[in-house]
């Protein structure tokens, strides 16, 4: 048999394939299906958005960091102060300044803390939120410290479709702002800069050795994840219609990469499956501890770890590629 | 006309170590030249300092006549300087294929752009099979590099540097830790190497040394103890007491 041309193996990597439709059709069953789940789905949704940013950078680009909620939290304060503040509540508008604002702070602290790795970029990754958190703590007369800002409202979308009860609207919305965001990070994941994103995380000496600059490309995408992170936080604080310092917990670090890990990292949908898999452990552990429910999750974690390094989706890999495998021989 | 790459009194060390010493080295264009020495002499550490891995405690390194001592590892290459690893250094979970590719679009600027997808550039993929055609790596381009058979691994690492288009090529003992049946696969592409390239190679094979370059540096405790033709080197007795009369009593080839 001849070899088929490995370019086309190649160029056909990224199209879309059919049953990448498959998250989307639930996503919108569940919206006819489960009208009163719209509020639990809604934040299943912000929760994926806020793992697929992860995903970037851990994922692809192999940036460890305990501190993403730093992001996260800047987005949601950054609707959220100028709501009470500012008295800016148009919704979408505002998902563009936290985008900015989070981004910003991305790249800053990007540019100084990428240059180290490993442990020592955990601990600052971790510093940074804590600092960010404090410093909220600190003018609590602007940020509401622990207590919050309570009770924001915020515009209708695009003038007409005000909140309702039952958070449909906000449903609708989210998932259309998740909707646009995964197809960005599609885009980036398939082309050239993600290509080379992996090579950093497949091994940075080779990349320095073929003249990557690996600074400026982690720069990048570190500022492109922060962003993102900044859109779920704002979200967050838009469909809560409140915010406090507590999104930039550790706990919530740490949560986003236990879903992400749970899933599979670097595989763009192991985020949908992994926040999925979280919140039904977490629903149901709770039921059966409400105060040890953590516990489970933890051994979970231990037990996917070790059995599963590749998450979720990495098992369904390796059934599909058995089965492929079979059929061939 | 400025050489290809010049050394010049290069100094490294690593705490009250001195691994480099006074090193000065020049490679003409379309040089050929190997650099010998026993285990620990500082070759490794030499190449580093030429790419840039490490810093120098003094002295400096010219590319094309432009000193580039103060330039980084990955401006280097961009500017033509290119190296082989004596251990591979692969993009492991990555297809040969687009271990070539990603060389190939980072070294014209491709890699940054965050929309195009990978593969709809037919130019890169076109020359990333030419350098796997030439190399005879065709077959293996849409396998995984870590299911490969470390020879043929060692081969993707010179098919990298290549797609580099270098103007200078430091090799790192490109055959180690192959069996020596297979190594002759290994340095018969050394051996047909673009002659516009010129190449520094680290090798422990005389037999290959001697064939293969057209100037020897014999490196002792990170210091130069001879440089000249084989023919010199050859002949010379210091070189036989401290290098080749070792060699003898190993037998031959080591990682």
């Amino acid at each position: 048999m001849a070899t088929p041309d490995p370019r086309a193996a190649i160029a056909r990597r990224h199209r879309v394939r059919p049953i990448e439709a498959l998250p989307w059709l639930l996503a919108v069953a569940a919206f006819f299906l489960l009208p009163d789940y719209a509020y639990l789905g809604t934040q299943v949704m912000i929760l994926i958005l806020f793992a697929l940013s992860l995903d970037l950078i851990l994922g692809y680009a192999g940036i460890v960091t305990l501190g993403h909620a730093a992001f996260f939290g800047i987005g949601a304060y950054t609707v959220g102060l100028a709501a009470a503040r500012l008295g800016w509540s148009e919704p979408i508008s505002g998902l563009f300044a936290a985008a900015i604002v989070a981004g910003l702070v991305g790249f800053i602290t990007g540019w100084f803390l990428l240059r180290y790795r490993g442990l020592t970029l955990l601990m600052l990754t971790l510093a940074t939120a804590i600092l960010l958190q404090e410093t909220g703590n600190l003018r609590s007369d602007i940020s509401g410290g622990y207590d919050g800002l309570p009770g924001l409202t915020f515009k209708p979308l695009f003038g007409v479709f005000d909140y309702d009860l039952y958070g449909h609207t906000y449903y609708l919305y989210v998932l259309s702002v998740l909707v646009v965001v995964f197809f960005f990070v599609r885009r980036i994941v398939y082309s050239p800069f993600g290509q080379a994103l992996t090579g950093v995380r497949e091994n940075v000496r080779r990349m320095h050795a073929i003249g990557s600059p690996v600074h400026r490309r982690l720069v990048t995408v570190y500022t492109i994840a922060a962003a993102i992170a900044g859109v779920a936080g704002a979200l967050f604080t838009q469909t809560n219609a409140y915010v406090t310092l507590t999104v930039f917990d550790f706990d919530n670090s740490a949560k986003v990469m236990v879903m992400l890990i749970l899933g599979g990292t670097g595989r763009l949908y192991g985020a949908f499956v992994g926040a999925a898999v979280y919140m039904v452990l977490e629903d149901y552990f709770s039921k059966l501890s409400p105060t040890f429910w953590q516990f489970g999750i933890g051994l979970v974690l231990v037990l996917a770890v070790l059995f599963t390094p590749r998450g979720v989706l990495g098992v369904f890999e390796s059934i599909g590629k058995y089965f492929s495998e079979e059929k061939k021989s | 006309m400025s050489a290809a790459l010049q050394v010049e009194r290069l100094n490294r060390t690593f705490g009250a170590l001195l691994v480099t010493r006074d090193v000065s080295l020049t490679l003409d264009r379309g040089a050929r030249h190997a650099l010998i020495g026993p285990n620990g002499a500082g070759k490794t550490t030499l190449v580093n300092l030429i790419t840039g891995a490490l810093k120098p405690n003094s002295g400096c390194v010219l590319l094309n006549g432009e000193d580039i001592t103060k330039v980084n590892q990955a401006e280097r290459a961009r500017r033509g300087l290119a190296r082989t690893f004596q251990i591979n250094q692969l993009f492991r979970g990555l297809t040969v294929l687009e271990n070539i590719g990603m060389c190939i679009s980072e070294r014209d600027g491709y890699a940054n752009n965050l929309w195009r997808a990978v593969g709809t550039k037919r130019v890169i993929l076109d020359e990333a099979l030419d350098h796997l055609d030439s190399l005879r790596l065709v077959d293996d381009a849409l396998k995984l590099v870590r299911e490969l058979p470390y020879g043929r691994q060692r081969l993707v690492e010179i098919a990298i540097a290549l797609a580099q288009k270098p103007r200078v090529l430091l090799l790192d003992e490109p055959a180690a830790g192959v069996p020596s049946s297979e190594s002759h696969l290994i340095l018969d592409v050394v051996a047909a190497l673009d002659p516009n390239i010129a190449v520094l190679i680290i090798e422990h094979d005389m037999d290959v040394v001697f064939r293969f370059a057209k100037e020897i540096t014999v490196l002792v405790q990170g210091a130069v103890l001879t440089q000249g033709t084989p023919d010199v080197i050859m002949n010379n007795e210091q070189v036989k007491a401290v290098y080749l009369g070792q060699e003898g009593h190993r037998g031959g080839r080591h990682g």
